[in-house]
């Protein structure tokens, strides 16, 4: 389950993603935020892609991929009321997401939409309901702090492998992983 | 025209930031460039509140200045790839987006983080950068100054991220492909 924060997030996991074994990391679900239609479409462009290199494509035996929608925890201006509803509503969206494609592997790098479906992903795992290891990566704009979603999910232990991207950005957090840039 | 083509595109990527594309769009600028040897100075300015360039009539979206410096605008495009990839110079906000994309074709970018950033990262991003000799940061007060000082042909050359080290590490906490086979 690969999850496309838009704009520039999604740009650095499509980009991280390409290099995955299309043949062993499937089927895959791409998930994006409800707002966010731009990200479909490059999912969409983007295993068109995949489907044209040998040995890259998809296995003609199955739907390699599906994509999905969850809506947005908070709009800008939104409410705390209207926005504690509509936060519940997303969670409720990524859980039923979660515990029906029962991913292997979350692949997350952000922003807040990407929240809930790591919660999601933890009470599966604790269920016995899916493996969902969560992997984190930190964007390549974060040089010395960690953005909102980065901090928690560092601090809260939530992923398998929490990615950065900087030296600097490393050393404050020893958990995190420094394998190299995207870009 | 008997000079070579040599562009300076200058970008504010998807966001809104009306103060830098006015810090360009102004005659002083104009003449350091046309001074420097540039030929054209193509404006991506977004949605900002004047949308026009105050070098051309009202209503111009192209022109060419007494000093022969040709000057056009637009407010977006789907290819400002390819805008970048044509350009001899990229003045470009500080979002991780359009630096990189400058940085990754070869193109010398002056970045200018925008000050009114509530969680100002971008500033970071690019004293990081600048600091690592491959791209120029500016200021809204100092551009000018840059634009006519900046030793473009001194910067290092950057050399782009390679995803390789993240997937590796995820086969690995997945167990699949030749990691798995290391274990």
């Amino acid at each position: 389950m690969v999850v496309l924060g838009s704009g520039g997030h999604t740009a650095e996991m499509l980009r991280l993603f390409k290099n995955f074994d299309a043949s062993v990391y499937r089927p895959r679900v791409y998930v994006a935020a409800a707002t966010d239609a731009l990200s479909g479409v490059k999912a969409t462009a983007f295993e068109k892609a995949w489907a044209g290199i040998p040995g890259k494509g998809s296995d003609p035996s199955g739907p390699a991929y599906q994509q999905a929608v969850i809506p947005r925890s908070r709009e800008v201006g939104q409410s705390w009321t209207s926005s504690a509803l509509s936060t519940a509503h997303a969670m409720l969206c990524a859980l039923a997401l979660v515990f029906r494609a029962r991913p292997d592997l979350v692949l997350v790098n952000g922003p807040g939409t990407c929240i809930p479906v790591c919660l999601s992903a933890l009470l599966a795992r604790m269920l016995g309901v899916a493996t969902a290891k969560i992997v984190y990566v930190e964007s390549i704009a974060r040089v010395y702090r960690l953005s909102l979603s980065g901090k928690i999910l560092y601090h809260a232990r939530l992923a398998s492998i929490f990615f950065v991207q900087w030296p600097e950005l490393q050393a404050k957090y020893p958990r995190s992983v420094l394998a190299g840039r995207l870009m | 025209m008997a000079d070579q083509e040599r562009r300076v595109f200058l970008t504010v990527g998807t966001t809104r930031f009306d103060a830098l594309v006015e810090a360009v769009d102004r005659a002083a600028v104009a003449a350091v460039l046309r001074r420097r040897g540039y030929t054209h100075l193509t404006m991506q300015i977004g949605a900002a509140a004047f949308q026009g360039s105050r070098l051309l009539p009202a209503g111009a979206m192209r022109g060419a200045l007494p000093d022969g410096l040709v000057v056009e605008w637009f407010d977006y495009s789907p290819s400002l790839a390819a805008h970048v990839a044509g350009a001899a110079l990229v003045v470009s906000h500080a979002g991780a987006g359009s630096v990189f994309e400058a940085l990754v074709a070869g193109v010398p970018v002056v970045a200018v983080p925008n000050p009114q950033l509530m969680d100002d990262h971008q500033a970071e991003l690019a004293r990081k950068l600048e600091g690592a000799g491959v791209l120029v940061a500016a200021t809204l007060g100092t551009l000018e100054h840059v634009l006519a000082t900046a030793d473009f042909q001194g910067l290092e050359s950057y050399v782009p991220g390679d995803p390789g080290g993240m997937v590796a590490a995820v086969d690995w906490l997945m167990g699949v492909g030749s990691a798995a086979g290391k274990k």
